[in-house]
């Protein structure tokens, strides 16, 4: 299903056109990182286009168990990027209900449509990798020590491990081992105001085994807003959160 | 006291984080082990290969299951083994009594068996004077603190090393200063009386071999060994979903639900029971009895998504990666399976409104499918049960009219983009009177920095 940057040699060709899909967190909370996303692609030679039609995905529809309400909002997400080449998200998470979720979602007449959806959609990291075939971005993270969250469903829908490492390490950052990276921050979309108890001690023991870093990056605003909302209510050294999008923007314009 | 139901779930487990912050310490620590141990062990073998294999073993006995129970029951009998028909808990339970009354059974010594956690079997036989004594170290320290199991494999696993020194010290003499190996010297010195006193011998089964009527039982203390072979009569309460074809299939199935489990190649005592003593054998117990207990499995069986949660060999896996389980251990779930795969099978064997809301106990992150033996779908079965809650009514109105209302706005970009505007000024502090849902955020967390503007407007003024 993963489309291959090395065979297909169209995709890397000078007049490459991605449609953006902010996503709703994005829009309302992490504006900057979308706009960063945009201005990255854009030094790579990228043509962006914002589709003024998007709204939601739907995953957190989906996620509560709301399916009817999520594929209204996965039907609707397919309309808009119908006539998109490639769809980029600054969200692991978003980028997982398009590639992993709308195909089982959208049964009937929709499958293909979502199936085909489905291939041409990246979360930022891995379009910038798999697609783009970008391995460095300057050198702006030279001597910056940097730990990163794998947000789950960009680690298990998506398979996206090494993609983000690959791109922090080649702007110079050293990425400091963390012993709960892999581990959920316990987000999960409503999860986090239905058993918040749950949720924040999830939260904690990320942040209790947090090494000393520069900051603390993630493709996912929706985990970098869990961490830093609990590390801002916990005592003691409150580190930087920052979105990947805006992380490695800084480490190509520096 | 009442006792545990799911339905205590966000209490129970705020209760734990709240108040005993030392559950918290102990989960974490075993179950990473556990977790780690698994993974190591993994590395040794195809593990991909033997998963597919015992998933497709699994699920194609799930799906024969009348032949397969026949066979049993056919083998099962042929090697002298008394065969039970259970429906339910009670009738399980009044087949173990029945069982017990023939004998005149004072005393009883139980191996380690989540089905009869499942049934209640210890409350059952005391309230009829049967002595019962659990006999796994783990289940051993639980019982005599009065607690139920918090994990599947290992029952104790929410108790620290310094609990069990105290508890033994009250309760067996020990001193002090008891390292794990005195502790250990003591219980085993306890358990020997019990078993040489027992009459009656209770186990479960991880494993029944249809072909030959064989019940296989995987430990790594002896106890179930001698339970199973002490005592007089001996009674497995037998899940109907343990049956596997043949006795060659069971080689595979006891290495990987080891690793599994504990990432041990196979455990330290397998027992295979082929009925009762023979003559001119010198030990064993003159009546083996087998429950085979349904108490929901065929109703989850003929469920068209969950059957497949049928599968699980209890090796606990799913428990040691859950992030959910980890930060209090398997007491606040409310009954005998805890963690995603007992979050998954909640609704199939007690009902979908008596299970609630573990279905909604899990953030979805996905990493109990990636350690899962036999490749049950958990994340995907959870959404499936939310779905089925949300079509049944068991989640609150507001939140079934807000996800309408939310739909419906998410497919007016007009209205929705707007709408993004305005979240940006919500009262986040507020919440709590303003909207449930931002106070629950905000009780804990800080609220996130609105973006001084949104994206959408961001763009529209052009971006350099």
């Amino acid at each position: 299903m993963r489309p291959c940057s090395a065979c297909c040699p169209k995709y890397r060709a000078p007049d490459v056109r991605v449609a953006l899909f902010a996503t709703c967190l994005g829009d309302a909370f992490f504006a900057d990182a979308c706009a960063d996303t945009v201005r990255l692609l854009r030094r790579l030679g990228v043509d962006v286009e914002f589709p003024e039609g998007q709204t939601c995905c739907g995953q957190p529809a989906f996620n509560a168990g709301h399916a009817s309400a999520a594929r209204r909002m996965a039907r609707h997400t397919l309309e808009v990027f119908a006539g998109a080449d490639w769809v980029v998200l600054p969200s692991g998470s978003c980028a997982g209900m398009l590639r992993a979720v709308f195909p089982e979602l959208l049964a009937g007449e929709d499958h293909e449509r979502a199936l085909d959806l489905a291939e041409r959609t990246f979360e930022l990291a891995q379009f910038l990798v798999q697609v783009m075939g970008v391995d460095r971005l300057g050198a702006g993270l030279a001597g910056t020590r940097v730990a990163y969250h794998h947000g789950c469903h960009a680690l298990r829908e998506l398979g996206v491990h090494d993609e983000p490492l690959a791109l922090l390490r080649g702007a110079g950052a050293e990425v400091v081992a963390w012993e709960a990276d892999r581990e959920c921050c316990g987000f999960g979309g409503l999860f986090s105001v239905k058993l918040p108890e749950v949720s924040c001690a999830m939260a904690d023991r990320k942040l209790d085994t947090l090494p000393e870093v520069d900051l603390v990056t993630s493709a996912d605003g929706g985990c970098l807003m869990q961490l830093s909302g609990r590390a801002g209510r916990r005592r003691g050294r409150v580190p930087a959160f920052r979105h990947l999008a805006s992380v490695l923007w800084e480490a190509t314009s520096a | 006291m009442s006792a545990p139901r799911p339905g205590g779930y966000r209490a129970a487990a705020r209760e734990v984080l709240r108040d005993r912050p030392e559950v918290r310490t102990s989960v974490l620590a075993a179950t990473h082990t556990f977790d780690e141990h698994r993974r190591a062990s993994w590395e040794e073998i195809d593990a991909d290969a033997w998963r597919d294999w015992m998933r497709d073993v699994k699920s194609h006995v799930l799906t024969h299951l009348d032949v397969y129970l026949e066979t049993a029951e056919a083998r099962l009998e042929a090697n002298g083994v008394r065969v039970h028909w259970a429906e339910t808990a009670g009738d399980a339970l009044a087949a173990l009594g029945a069982v017990a009354e023939a004998h005149g059974v004072r005393r009883a010594v139980k191996a380690k068996s989540m089905l009869s956690e499942e049934l209640g079997v210890n409350a059952f036989l005391e309230e009829r004077g049967v002595l019962v004594r659990e006999t796994d170290l783990g289940e051993y320290i639980i019982q005599l603190l009065g607690e139920p199991p918090s994990h599947i494999v290992g029952p104790a696993i929410h108790r620290s090393v310094d609990d069990c020194r105290h508890l033994f010290g009250e309760k067996l003499g020990t001193a002090p200063g008891a390292s794990p190996e005195d502790l250990a010297a003591a219980a085993r010195a306890a358990l020997r009386e019990d078993f040489l006193s027992a009459d009656l011998g209770i186990s479960g089964a991880n494993f029944l071999v249809a072909e030959t009527g064989t019940v296989a039982l995987i430990e790594n203390e002896g106890n179930i060994r001698l339970s199973t072979s002490m005592p007089r009569v001996h009674v497995a309460l037998v899940g109907i979903e343990k049956l596997i074809p043949r006795l060659e299939d069971l080689s595979a199935f006891l290495q990987l639900t080891a690793r599994a489990a504990t990432g041990q190649a196979i455990g330290t005592y397998v027992s295979l029971i082929q009925g009762p003593r023979r003559q001119g054998e010198p030990d064993g117990p003159e009546e083996v009895h087998v429950i085979l207990v349904d108490n929901g499995r065929t109703r989850l069986l003929a469920d068209e998504r969950a059957w497949e949660a049928l599968r699980c060999v209890r090796c606990g896996a799913c428990l040691n990666t859950c992030p959910v389980y980890r930060q209090t251990g398997g007491h606040p779930y409310g009954w005998a399976y805890s963690g995603p795969i007992g979050a998954v099978l909640a609704p199939g064997l007690l009902g979908l409104e008596e299970a609630m809301p573990l279905p909604f106990a899990s953030s979805l992150c996905g990493a109990c499918a990636e350690v899962c033996p036999v490749r049950i779908p958990l994340p995907e079965l959870l959404v499936y049960w939310r779905e089925r809650a949300v079509e049944a009514g068991l989640v609150p109105a507001a939140e079934r009219f807000g996800m309408k209302a939310y739909a419906a706005v998410a497919t007016k970009p007009r209205v929705f983009g707007a709408a993004a505007a305005l979240l940006r000024h919500v009262p986040w502090e507020l919440g709590g009177r303003a909207l449930p849902v931002l106070g629950s955020w905000t009780a804990q967390r800080t609220a996130p920095p609105a973006a001084p503007r949104t994206f959408r407007s961001i763009w529209r003024e052009g971006i350099e």
